[in-house]
């Protein structure tokens, strides 16, 4: 099938970008990301530069890609990365339009790729147990709800890749945020600490420049792990129970 | 070729006993001393995250670096299915010293008794640590941790998160990791690429990185360097691993002058979605713990091409279960992956390509419910159907081997560390555990063993043990490595010919997949050799690389990996070529027995082959640690 694509170019941080158009030829078969590798390598052919994306696992858990295709984080398929799109559900003739997240909080490195570092930022604020090498009890020691574990389990999924800030109108870093402050504070491990971690995390997340979370809810449809947006209400609920203790 | 016989420093007493002398009289580091050492972790899987988090835990300044823009993005991110542990939670039987033998014997007798045990006995603290740091295992319905049966055992003995095991356990190290930059103990510099490392008065004693982003060089000064760095799976192109899993790091060190141990131990797994067509970039895995419900067939006659729901069971070969009556669909993965090589040679093959065999969940769903079988594998399924566009819970999936983990790496003693003093390896970049094949389940367990429970002791150790004159970043060896590195990359750049890097890669997977994959032979590995030569001279000369050296330029960064891979899968056929015996993943055609499974030659190989890098002439030359067996007596590997 013949595509049309137009792809956001720029070529650093500093530089003005712009959507340039390319046509390529793909295959039902390839994935999103295997279309573009086609199309990079037509332009190295053709003394160009070739289209920059972040990649690594093509499985959809590893959080690199981050591509707006068609106006959508990750794309058309609810509960998939962009690495796990097939280009089936592209007919011949069809025009995709392939944007960065744009966010005030990911500034552009170049082309596709933008710098999500605040994100390490966020968990370095108090994003874990602190529990040294060595020091752990038996791991059975302490039963938990199988339910409790499971529910912990759907928001541990998260896989960082920031979809959720660039569907967010505001730019806001809420469900990525929230959803380890709901893994954490639901498992006993993670009780003693959840009062300073909900609020150094969430100080954390506005002095990067995180928009405000206004229950718009797009974050939880573009989230490849389809992360619920409860998450968030549960970070607020633990917000004010610990800074009104 | 020299038999210098290498000391792998293994502690004396009983082999149960020899960890904890090693532990009671290895020397210590003074709590306020360790805070005057700056280390150096590349790499931040699991084996890397958790050393950083562990060593800066205890006073260390630690500087670790990676490719990807986060630590959380290393390839041990995508592990599925499971890590194994001696916690016989499930009082099945198990105990330390099974899953020691599980292990050396899984390992076809090619591992080092003293390191396997040691990996059993840690097993136990690496889930409770992973747990209380708020890693979310399978649970029974009472609370407690459940475990699931991977290849090669019959306890079960495998802890999982649903299928995203290495995703958890990652995350538990990551966030780890995340405190100690928290508290200014570490300092984690991502997108960086460690191109060098500098080796002065005999020690390990920094590295050179290029950032990625902006391309400038750096000089980064330590006591010590931990490579961290993974495997090489990628020199197949093709394979299970993530993009940028590649082998520069540990290849420079081989060049540097630490050997490099077995490498052409490879592990192809056998449960993996077909190549689909010559675009084809990477290849999915499917995790082993499928062949717990799964039933592994091919029809019986080479010209049935009926659908698979419409071919009866009188006409399909269960040929796992035929052949291996007691481990049945839970071999090892050589021996699943050899067999299903076989029946598609045989022309049995399913798909369109007839190069897949079928996995087949239905007597299970029947038996189980589909509600079962979904909470076990419910995102596995979804990812078959992602990719193929088949519902796996209708029709069996097409599955093939494919490449997924390299058993081979940089030669380590007991303590991790290299030939080079001060240079330890962990997690896959070392040959440590596994022999000549891997269990499932058992490289998380060793990377995280290596990481936190291994390093810190030995390297106090070493530290403890020697001197560090005042080393200053504007050394000359330190300019001298730089200057080498970045000349390199200019070279790549000014080639400007007419073929990419991804052309080049694929054709070395293609000439390593045909000759250096799944079954090897003389002539085989001989042709790949010279072919590899070719490639290689060609890619010199006729390599094009776009853009420039100061921005952001991934096809820069591939082609400096793919130069080092040209150069290693020579070292893999050559390895291959000496190694006149099958043993694990390692399957020569001459070397088999009757019914066709691989066929040791104890008397002759039972050492590690250990190469060193020439100078002179490229050459490199064999050194052997003879593998000595004190408590199990190697036999032939029966699964039947
Ligand atoms: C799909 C898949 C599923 C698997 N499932 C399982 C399983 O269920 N159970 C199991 O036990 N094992 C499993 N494995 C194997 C296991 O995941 C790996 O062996 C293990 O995670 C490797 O960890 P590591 O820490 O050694 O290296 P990696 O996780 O590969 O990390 C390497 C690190 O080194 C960095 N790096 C590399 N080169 C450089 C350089 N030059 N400069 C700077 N940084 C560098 C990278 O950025 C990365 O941070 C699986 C493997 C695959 C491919
Ligand atoms: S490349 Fe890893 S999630 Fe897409």
């Amino acid at each position: 099938m013949k595509l049309s694509l137009k792809i956001w170019r720029q070529e650093g941080p500093d530089k003005e970008g712009r959507l340039v158009r390319y046509q390529v030829e793909a295959n039902p078969h390839m994935s999103f990301l295997e279309m573009i590798d086609v199309l990079n390598e037509q332009l190295i052919k053709a003394g160009e530069d070739p289209v920059e994306f972040d990649h690594d696992c093509r499985e959809g858990i590893c959080g690199s890609c981050n591509m707006v295709i068609n106006g959508v984080p990750h794309g058309p398929l609810r509960g998939t990365a962009a690495c796990q799109l097939h280009m089936r559900h592209y007919k011949d003739g069809d025009t995709i339009v392939i944007e960065p997240w744009l966010a005030r909080g990911f500034p552009i490195i170049k082309d596709l790729v933008v710098d999500r570092s605040a994100f390490d930022r966020i968990i370095a604020a108090g994003g874990y147990v602190s529990v040294d090498t060595g020091s752990a009890p038996d791991a059975n020691a302490i039963p938990i709800e199988k339910v409790k574990s499971d529910t912990a389990f759907d928001y541990a999924t998260c896989i960082g890749c920031g979809a959720c800030v660039a569907a967010c109108p505001n730019a806001s870093a809420s469900l990525f945020t929230a959803s380890k402050i709901a893994h954490l504070a639901l498992l006993p491990q993670g009780d003693a600490e959840r009062k300073t971690r909900v609020v150094r995390m969430v100080d954390q997340m506005e002095k990067e420049g995180f928009g405000d979370c206004s229950n718009h809810g797009a974050c939880e449809v573009v989230c490849p792990k389809e992360i619920p947006i409860d998450a968030i209400a549960f970070m607020r609920r633990e917000y004010m129970k610990a800074v009104l203790s | 070729m020299s038999d210098s016989i290498l000391n792998a420093r293994i502690p004396e007493g009983r082999l149960e006993d020899k960890w904890q002398n090693f532990l009671d009289s290895c020397k210590l580091v003074n709590p306020n001393n360790k805070r005057k050492h700056t280390i150096i972790v590349v790499g931040t899987g699991l084996a890397g995250a958790s050393s950083a988090a562990s060593l800066a835990e205890l006073g260390y300044n630690v500087k670790a670096f990676c490719i990807q823009d986060s630590a959380r993005r290393a390839h041990s991110i995508a592990a599925q299915g499971g890590i194994n542990a001696a916690k016989n939670y499930h009082d099945d039987g198990d105990t330390v010293w099974r899953l020691f033998y599980d292990t050396i014997k899984g390992g076809d007798y090619r591992a080092r008794e003293a390191n396997v045990y040691r990996l059993a006995q840690i097993s136990n603290n690496i889930i409770d640590q992973s747990v209380a740091q708020g890693v979310p295992f399978a649970r029974e319905y009472g609370g407690l941790l459940a475990n699931r049966s991977f290849g090669g055992a019959q306890v079960s003995r495998t802890f999982y998160a649903r299928g995203q095991t290495g995703q958890q356990l990652l995350l538990g190290a990551y966030q780890a990791l995340s405190k100690m930059v928290d508290a200014g103990k570490v300092e984690m510099l991502p997108r960086q690429e460690m191109l060098d490392l500098v080796v002065i008065e005999g020690k390990a004693r920094g590295i050179i990185t290029r950032n990625l982003v902006t391309g400038e060089y750096e000089r980064h000064v330590a006591d010590a360097v931990l490579l961290c760095t993974g495997g090489y799976g990628n020199v197949f192109y093709l394979s299970t691993n993530a993009k940028n899993s590649n082998v520069t790091a540990a290849w420079r060190c081989y060049k540097r002058g630490a050997y490099f141990a077995n490498p052409c131990y490879t592990q192809i797994h056998p449960t993996c979605i077909p190549v689909s067509g010559d675009y084809q970039s990477k290849l999915t895995l499917m995790s082993e713990s499928l062949r717990n419900d799964g039933r592994v067939w091919v029809p019986k006659n080479a010209d049935d091409k009926r659908p698979p729901n419409q071919i009866p069971e009188s006409d399909r070969d269960y040929y796992l279960e035929r052949r291996y009556p007691s481990f049945g669909n839970l071999v090892p993965r050589d021996v699943a992956s050899r067999n299903a090589k076989h029946v598609v040679d045989d022309g049995r093959g399913v798909g369109a390509r007839g190069v897949a065999v079928y996995l087949d969940f239905a007597d299970s769903i029947n038996r189980l419910g589909v509600d079962a079988i979904s909470a076990r594998y419910g995102n596995l399924f979804d990812m078959y159907e992602r990719i193929t566009g088949e519902n796996p819970y209708e029709k069996p999936m097409r599955i093939y081997p494919a490449v997924h983990y390299t058993m081979g790496g940089l030669w380590v003693d007991y303590h991790l560390m290299s030939t080079i003093p001060g240079l330890f390896v962990l997690g896959e970049a070392n040959f440590s555990d596994h022999g000549a094949n891997r269990l499932g389940a058992s490289a998380l367990m060793q990377g995280l063993s290596d990481g936190y429970f291994v390093i810190s002791h030995t390297l106090g150790d070493y530290i403890a043990n020697n001197s560090f004159p005042d080393v200053s970043d504007s050394n000359e060896a330190f300019a001298e490595v730089e200057s080498e590195s970045s000349q390199r990359i200019e070279k790549l750049l000014s080639i400007q010919g007419e073929r990419t890097v991804l052309e080049f890669h694929r054709d070395l997977g293609k000439i390593m997949w045909d000759n250096v994959g799944m079954s090897r032979n003389r002539e085989g590995l001989g042709s790949a050799i010279s072919e590899i030569q070719k490639l290689r001279d060609e890619f010199w000369q006729n390599l094009k690389v776009p853009g420039q050296a100061t921005t952001y330029n991934k096809n820069l960064e591939f082609a400096g990996r793919v130069a080092d891979f040209l150069e290693l899968g020579e070292l893999m056929a050559k390895d291959a070529l000496h190694r006149e015996e099958s043993c694990g993943g390692h399957f020569r055609e001459e070397y088999q027995t009757e019914e066709g499974e691989a066929l040791r030659n104890d008397e002759e190989f039972t050492y590690v082959a250990a190469w060193e890098y020439s100078d002179l002439n490229g050459e490199s030359t064999l050194h052997k640690e003879n593998l000595e067996f004190e408590r199990v007596a190697p036999s032939q590997r029966s699964y039947k």
